[in-house]
Formats: structure tokens, C-alpha cells, sequence
């Protein structure tokens, strides 16, 4: 018989590592549609993003002499992985993924104390480190050449695409619709015109289109999105309030100026608004503990993302945007608390309403 | 009706098929019984028999002591043979004064007239003889009754809500109870209406339970009690959800729900105050759910109070397989027992032997803030914040984020996919506070008494002092009035 052991004496079938492996399931159709749009490259980076955050997490486990086994088992460091693969861009090399997979277990997870006590987003941490650090690697971008045509690379060329940075001749580079766009109105051209051709709605639903992996099928990030709803795994809050975050000020911009300032389509459907709402914003670590605060806490990033979008210096505001958030998140938790039963919102006991009161 | 909801909750597994089908079977009378003296809250009973002394069932053992107690009386007939310490009902197992009864097989009540009409009786006579009767709250916090019917007294009760949720998993008590004896409990139930005077007696029954809330109804006809299926979600059967999910009502923070014009009891209860004032039956057995997949033949018992665990698991075929945990209550908040060689009391609703499968026991994690448990508080608290405050030492942190407000459900430690044992954090917290607080007033009445004993040895040292200057005072006094007799007369004595 073991020890007395405090109430309740029954636990619902959940563990960690299977909330994570839920958001791995969730993640798994748009993944697999981005390995089929850019071929073995993309299936190598995902890869050694995956192995080397493992390695990395075991080696700072073992030198700073925490528990090893359960840790590593719990799956946080393949989903933080699997994250970070998905925002590089498919054909990147090798070491762009190993290095971001490093700095995000090492750097942004374990330093701060390991698993549930990271104030930033690691896989985003990983990101923006990269943007900064290797501008031209984190915005080459390729024209889709799914697996299944001519044109796609082989194994052993992917390979040489991943290890060795050779780039076939056919690969046509392409810049993201977000990147494109935002160089051509610097350059003072209307927006019609920068469209005329371009903007395909559709495509952008499905996922026919430059860009990182994560960001590509609009329809099957959402589809993740919605399971992990489903199974509990997040609320509606965050992702729904990063969603009005960015298409409320589209939607009044676009109406002021619409020569100038792309709709609502193209905000919510471009780059990875989607994942970064549903499947990034909502990492339980750094996002608030209250409803309230949730719903604050979405909507200023889509509004940062906006913004970022609109008049930064980058033409995706997604990871930014997150980030900042992240590091407010202390902050809205401590305005941001449920409501006591039996007191009021400022924590006072309710006065009993008098008889015929009612 | 109107039906509001609680915030939170969760759906644990119910696991109530495993005892809910079979009718409620009489435990067979065991040889000895163990009557613990302490089986409510308050103040232990003192007993009122000696060894040797033949008792009859029903009988008066003990009587209670001061505002918050209740009466023992004996389950059945027999010998007093042994009053001492008795392992109770309780994790730390820690003896408690208990009489031991040899039964004489007779099951003899004592005889006793029930008035002729009850609901004649006025409502501080009902409340004196389910004092008498020694009926606690059977739902399992085991409080008084009668200190129940008269604080309300005070506080105008508009609304009776008899709470017949039974929300914890395995139990069907009261299910059983409701199914089987629902003229009885409705009848109880407009005799504690008479007596608080209420308006409206509610009774809240969980929708995963058709057949009771088909029993109470039929018995309810044409009465002004109404029965209401509210949601199976746990903990509907907590006083304040309970409440709030029939009135739309909440408790104020440190208060009752006799502020709000509320009155809970439980279904058991109104069973007791029936057969107390109808049959002039005091409360000398319950009900008990005797589950888990280590049970053989699980099912209801009538249980004289006082039989032990081990005559229940027996009667209900022992073990199929050695069980991982014994557990007293239902499995979201009752306590873990080592042994089975303990007395059952007024307050216990189930015993329960969980197989390793059962209780699924993993290995604590660490946080990962993903406020699954905010989400399943019934009480808006922040479980995590709380827990963090107290793992870090500072139990009165918790407090500002609310420890004072958690009812101890454990909804949260059963949600929380890092498995840590949150309800186990508060509860040591809470103890850790109490103790403080006793120790602080201790030091203060300590303070006090020293304070006062300074104070008067000052004020002796004071008055000796002020004694002494006034007898120098005399003395100079008197020494100069000498003087100047003495001079006066060497004047006179010149002067002649
Ligand atoms: S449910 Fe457990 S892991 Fe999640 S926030 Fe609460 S305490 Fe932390
Ligand atoms: S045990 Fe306390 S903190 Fe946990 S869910 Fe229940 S009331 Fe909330």
C-alpha cells in the first residue's frame, strides 16, 4: 500500500506530454501539405530542427542537473522544434535550424528555468533571434514546386539543398505576398496594380503560395486550430481576439484608404496570422491565466501584428508581435483575475440583497 | 424553472453503475460495534453510560456538550463493554474516545412515543428533538442539524434546497436513498420546511440519476416541495454551487447561506428528521456505498453507526484484487485510510477500495501555466498562483490570491495534466495558517498574562514605595512636630 496521499483519489486522462502531443496531431496536416509543396528540403529542416532541440534539451538537463527522463519525455521540446521549423523559410540551410533550435531550448527555455517558467515564446524567441542575426537566410523565399512534379528536387538533392546550400537552377525565387506588397507601396505604386495578378484568395486559402511552411494552408492551420479547441487543449479567446486584433483595424483602414491599405482577406489569410493566433499566442506558458486578460492579450497582438505590418520595418509582424505580448503578460495577469465567487470584482465580500429586493 | 450555472467544474468519470442497481441490503448486525464519541463537528459528546451497563438500541450513550455538539446514541442492543481509544475514522488514524457495544443479537429499540401529529409540534420543538435524535449533516460534513434550524431561525429563510447531487463519483447513497424511501424524505422534508418557515423547498438532484428524480417527483405531488434535475457536473453537490445554480444566488465571502435567506440540507437528513420525529428513531445507522473495482459484489448497506469497514467490505464479498487505496468518502474528497479496522460514523458516505488502475497515480511536473485549472475552478480562484505562492513558502500570499475562498473540491488537482497536488498545497496551507493563528493568539493571551503580571508587580513595587515615603513622611513629620514641641517648651521654658 503506498503512502497516504491527499484527495481526490481520481485524475482525468491528461498529462502533459499529451497536451503536447495533441498540438503535434493539430500541426501534422499543414505540415505534411508544406513537405508536399517544397519537397525533401523542407522534410530535412524539419528534421534537424526536431533532433536538435532534443539533443539540446537533454545535454542543458544533464549539466544543470535536473531530472532528465520525464523531461525529455514530456514532448516540449519537439512541439517548441516543430514551431520553430514551420516559420523557416522550407529550403533554408541546416544550420538555420540548429542554431534557432539551440537558442530556443538553451537560451529561452532552460535558462529561465526550464519547462513553465519561460517568459517568452521559445520558438518565437528562436525567429525573431534568427531575423535579426541572418536577414538574407530568414527572407529567401521559393515558388512552391511540389514533390510530386518534374521539377521538385530528389532525396539526395535535398540533401544538397539542406547540408550543402546548393540551389538548383530551376528554383524560382519568389518573395511572400506580405514582403511583396509591402516593398511595392514603398516604392509608391497602387495597390490594384501591386495585386493585378498576384492575389489569388483562394490559393492563399489552400496554401499555393511562397512562404514558410507555417505559413501556407490557411484552411488546414485552422482545421489544427479548431481541433485543439475541441479537445480543450485552448479556449476560443486568444485566437479570436488575435483575429479581430488584425482584421478590425484592416477593416477600417481598407474603408479610409483603399487604394493604399490591403482588405481584410489579405490581412487574415497572409502570412502566419493563423498560426501565430491559434497555435503560437496561445503557448499556455506565456499567455494569461483569466478570460479577460485572454481576450486583451489576443487583440493586442493582432493590433501589433497590424501595425507591424502597416508601418514596420518588417513585412511580417506575427513573432514581434507575440513577444511583446509575452513580455506584458506578468502585467495582465496581475490586473487580470477571475472574479471570486461571493465577492466582487475588487475582491470585497457581496452585501446579501435585502428581502423583495429581487 | 430557471436554472443558472456555476463557473468551472469538471466531469469526472462517474463509475456509479458499479453500486447504483442493487437494492439497499442490511448490513448483518456485527458482534461489536465501535461508537466514536466525535463524529460531528464540534464538541465531542460526553458519555452518559459505564462498562457493564446493558443498553438498548436507542438508547441515549452520550449526550452533547455545549452550543456546537450532538448526542450519541446506541446503533443496537447490548453491553457496554470497553470505553477508550479507538483508531478513527481519520487519515492521521489517531485514537479517539470511543464506546465499544457487544451486541445481545436482539436489536432491541428502546421504547419511546412518537408524538401523535409532528407537523403540530412549533418549529423550536422540532429543532430541540432533531437535536435530541443526534442527526448531523449526512451529505458528509457532518454538522449539527439543530445548530443548523436555529442560527436560520434567526436569518428569515425563504428557501428550504434539500441537495440531493451527490456529485462524487461512486456514491449512490443517496440516489439509493431517493429511490427507495422518497415518501419518507419528502415527508422529512416538509417537516424542516415547517420548521424554518421557508417557502419553497427545492430539491436539486442530478440528471445523471432518472430514477430517483422519478421516485421524489411522484412522492412530491401535491406537497410544496418541488424537485429540479440540475446538470451532472461536478461539485453540484457543494452547498454554494448548489445554491447558485437554483437561486442564481452567491454566498458572500465569510458568510452562510442564512444571509441570503438560503437553508441547505442534504436528502439523507430529511430521512433522519423523518424517522426522528415520526417513529421517535433517533440516528444510529446510514446509508453506505460500498464501491470500487477492488469490491466484489458492490452495493449499498444500511450500517448501524459504528460497525467497522471491514464488516462492510466482508458483506460485500471482500476483495476481487488487493486494492492500491482505501478510501473513506467519495474519491474527490474523502480521505485515504491505511486500514480497514475503523468504525463507520455518521458522516461517512462511501468506502471505497480503488484498484492501481483506478487512481492512476503519476508523478507531479512542473507547471506549465496553461490554466486548465483556472478554467475548472468553481470559485474563480487561480489555483496556480496559489500554489506557487505556497510551494515558495508563503502561505499568506496564497491567501491574497484567495486560499480562504477554496472549498477544497478539488477540481483543479483533478484537471491539471501536470498531475500536481494542489488540493493537498492549500489543505496544509489552511492547516499551516490555522496553527499560526492559534499560536499567535496563544502568544498574545501569553502577553497578556504577563503584561498583567508585570503590571501588578509594578504596582505593588508602587505601593510599597508610596508606603514607605509616607511612613518617612510620618516619621519626619512627627520628628518635626517634636522638634517644635521641644523648641516651644525651651521658649517657654526661657520665657518662664
Ligand atoms: S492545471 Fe496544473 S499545470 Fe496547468 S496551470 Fe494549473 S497547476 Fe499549472
Ligand atoms: S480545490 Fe479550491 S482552488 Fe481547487 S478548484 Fe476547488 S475551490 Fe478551486
Amino acid at each position: 500500500m503506498t503512502p497516504i496521499v491527499h484527495s481526490p483519489h481520481a485524475h482525468a486522462a491528461t498529462s502533459v506530454s499529451q497536451v503536447m502531443a495533441t498540438v503535434m496531431l493539430a500541426l501534422t496536416p499543414a505540415t505534411l501539405f508544406g513537405f508536399w509543396l517544397y519537397g525533401w528540403p523542407a522534410i530535412n529542416l524539419w528534421v534537424v530542427s526536431l533532433a536538435v532541440a532534443v539533443l539540446a534539451e537533454a545535454a542543458t538537463l544533464k549539466i544543470m542537473a535536473r531530472p532528465v527522463r520525464g523531461a525529455l519525455f514530456d514532448g516540449s521540446a519537439l512541439l517548441t522544434a516543430w514551431l520553430l521549423a514551420l516559420s523557416l523559410p522550407p529550403w533554408a540551410p541546416w544550420w538555420l535550424a540548429a542554431l534557432g533550435s539551440l537558442f530556443a531550448i538553451v537560451i529561452a527555455k532552460q535558462v529561465f528555468g526550464g519547462l513553465g517558467q519561460n517568459l517568452f515564446n521559445p520558438a518565437m524567441a528562436a525567429r525573431v533571434m534568427l531575423l535579426i542575426s541572418f536577414p538574407l537566410e530568414m527572407t529567401t523565399w521559393l515558388a512552391p514546386m511540389p514533390i510530386t512534379s518534374a521539377a521538385a528536387p530528389g532525396y539526395l538533392q535535398g540533401l544538397a539543398i539542406t547540408f550543402a546550400g546548393v540551389t538548383p537552377a530551376d528554383a524560382v525565387s519568389s518573395a511572400t505576398l506580405l514582403g511583396h506588397v509591402k516593398t511595392d507601396l514603398g516604392r509608391g505604386f497602387g495597390l490594384d496594380q501591386i495585386l493585378a495578378g498576384i492575389w489569388q484568395p483562394l490559393d492563399m486559402l489552400w496554401g499555393q503560395r511562397g512562404g514558410s511552411l507555417g505559413e501556407t494552408s490557411a484552411v488546414l492551420l485552422l482545421a489544427g486550430g479548431l481541433i485543439l479547441i475541441a479537445r480543450r487543449v485552448i479556449t476560443w479567446h486568444i485566437p479570436l481576439a488575435m483575429l479581430a486584433g488584425v482584421a478590425l483595424p484592416a477593416l477600417l483602414a481598407h474603408l479610409i484608404a483603399p487604394g493604399h491599405t490591403p482588405g481584410l482577406a489579405y490581412h487574415l489569410l497572409s502570412g502566419g496570422l493563423i498560426l501565430g493566433a491559434f497555435f503560437i499566442a496561445t503557448d499556455p506558458v506565456s499567455s494569461p491565466n483569466s478570460t479577460g486578460g485572454q481576450l486583451l492579450f489576443g487583440f493586442a497582438c493582432g493590433l501589433l501584428t497590424w501595425i507591424i505590418r502597416t508601418w514596420g520595418g518588417y513585412p511580417e509582424g506575427v513573432a514581434f508581435a507575440v513577444m511583446l505580448m509575452n513580455a506584458a503578460n506578468p502585467v495582465i495577469d496581475r490586473y487580470f483575475k477571475p472574479r471570486i465567487y461571493g465577492r466582487d470584482r475588487k475582491g470585497a465580500a457581496l452585501v446579501p440583497a435585502k428581502e423583495g429586493a429581487k | 424553472m430557471k436554472l443558472f450555472k456555476f463557473r468551472g467544474g469538471v466531469h469526472p468519470e462517474g463509475r456509479k453503475d458499479l453500486s447504483a442497481e442493487p437494492p439497499i441490503r442490511s448490513l448483518p448486525l456485527p458482534e461489536r460495534l465501535f461508537v466514536p464519541m466525535q463524529q460531528h463537528i464540534g464538541a465531542a459528546a460526553k458519555h452518559q453510560v459505564a462498562v457493564g451497563d446493558h443498553v438498548k438500541k436507542g438508547q441515549l450513550l452520550a449526550a452533547g456538550v455545549g452550543m456546537v455538539s450532538a448526542p450519541v446514541h446506541a446503533p443496537t442492543s447490548g453491553r457496554v463493554i470497553a470505553i477508550g481509544d479507538f483508531p478513527a475514522p481519520h487519515p492521521s488514524g489517531l485514537p479517539v474516545a470511543t464506546l465499544t457495544i457487544e451486541s445481545d443479537g436482539d436489536d432491541a429499540w428502546l421504547e419511546s412515543e412518537p408524538p401523535a401529529d409532528p407537523f403540530a409540534l412549533s418549529p423550536e420543538e422540532i429543532a430541540t428533538r432533531v437535536g435530541a435524535a443526534g442527526i448531523v449533516g449526512l451529505g458528509g460534513a457532518a454538522f449539527p442539524s439543530a445548530v443548523k434550524l436555529n442560527l436560520s431561525r434567526r436569518s428569515e429563510i425563504r428557501t428550504l434546497i434539500m441537495n440531493g447531487g451527490e456529485c462524487e463519483p461512486y456514491l449512490t447513497c443517496d440516489d439509493r436513498l431517493m429511490r427507495e424511501r422518497a415518501r419518507e424524505i419528502v415527508e422529512g422534508i416538509r417537516l424542516i420546511r415547517h420548521a424554518t418557515g421557508a417557502r419553497v423547498a427545492l430539491v436539486g438532484i442530478e440528471d445523471n440519476k432518472p430514477e430517483a428524480i422519478a421516485a421524489m417527483t411522484a412522492a412530491a405531488v401535491g406537497s410544496e416541495v418541488k424537485v429540479v434535475a440540475v446538470p451532472a457536473m461536478y461539485p453540484m453537490g457543494s452547498e454554494k454551487q448548489l445554491i447558485q445554480v437554483l437561486t442564481g444566488q452567491e454566498v458572500p465571502a465569510g458568510g452562510r447561506a442564512a444571509d441570503i435567506g438560503v437553508l441547505v440540507h442534504n436528502v439523507g437528513t430529511a430521512y433522519a428528521v423523518q424517522q426522528a420525529l415520526c417513529h421517535a428513531r433517533p440516528l444510529v445507522s446510514r446509508i453506505v456505498t460500498v464501491s470500487g473495482a477492488a469490491i466484489v459484489a458492490p452495493g449499498n448497506l444500511e450500517v448501524p453507526i459504528g460497525a467497522l469497514a471491514a464488516d462492510l467490505v466482508h458483506a460485500c464479498g471482500g476483495f476481487r484484487e488487493t486494492p492500491e487505496r482505501l478510501v473513506l468518502g467519495g474519491p474527490m474528497m474523502g480521505t485515504q485510510v491505511t486500514g480497514l479496522q475503523i468504525p463507520i460514523v455518521k458522516g461517512s458516505s462511501g468506502v471505497l477500495a480503488l484498484t492501481r488502475k483506478e487512481v492512476e497515480a503519476n508523478q507531479p511536473g512542473p507547471c506549465i501555466r496553461c490554466s486548465t485549472c483556472v478554467r475548472a475552478c468553481p470559485m474563480g480562484l487561480l489555483p496556480l498562483e496559489m500554489a506557487a505562492r505556497i510551494r515558495a513558502g508563503d502561505p499568506a500570499g496564497a491567501v491574497d490570491w484567495g486560499l480562504k475562498d477554496c472549498i477544497a473540491c478539488g477540481s483543479c488537482s483533478y484537471v491539471c495534466p501536470s498531475h500536481i497536488p494542489l488540493v493537498h498545497y492549500f489543505n496544509h496551507a489552511k492547516g499551516d495558517l490555522a496553527a499560526r493563528e492559534r499560536l499567535k493568539m496563544k502568544n498574545e493571551a501569553t502577553k497578556k498574562l504577563a503584561d498583567e503580571r508585570n503590571e501588578r508587580m509594578a504596582r505593588v513595587v508602587r505601593e510599597r514605595e508610596e508606603a514607605a515615603r509616607q511612613r518617612a513622611a510620618r516619621k519626619a513629620a512627627a520628628e518635626l512636630a517634636n522638634a517644635a514641641a521641644k523648641k516651644a517648651a525651651e521658649k517657654e521654658e526661657v520665657a518662664a
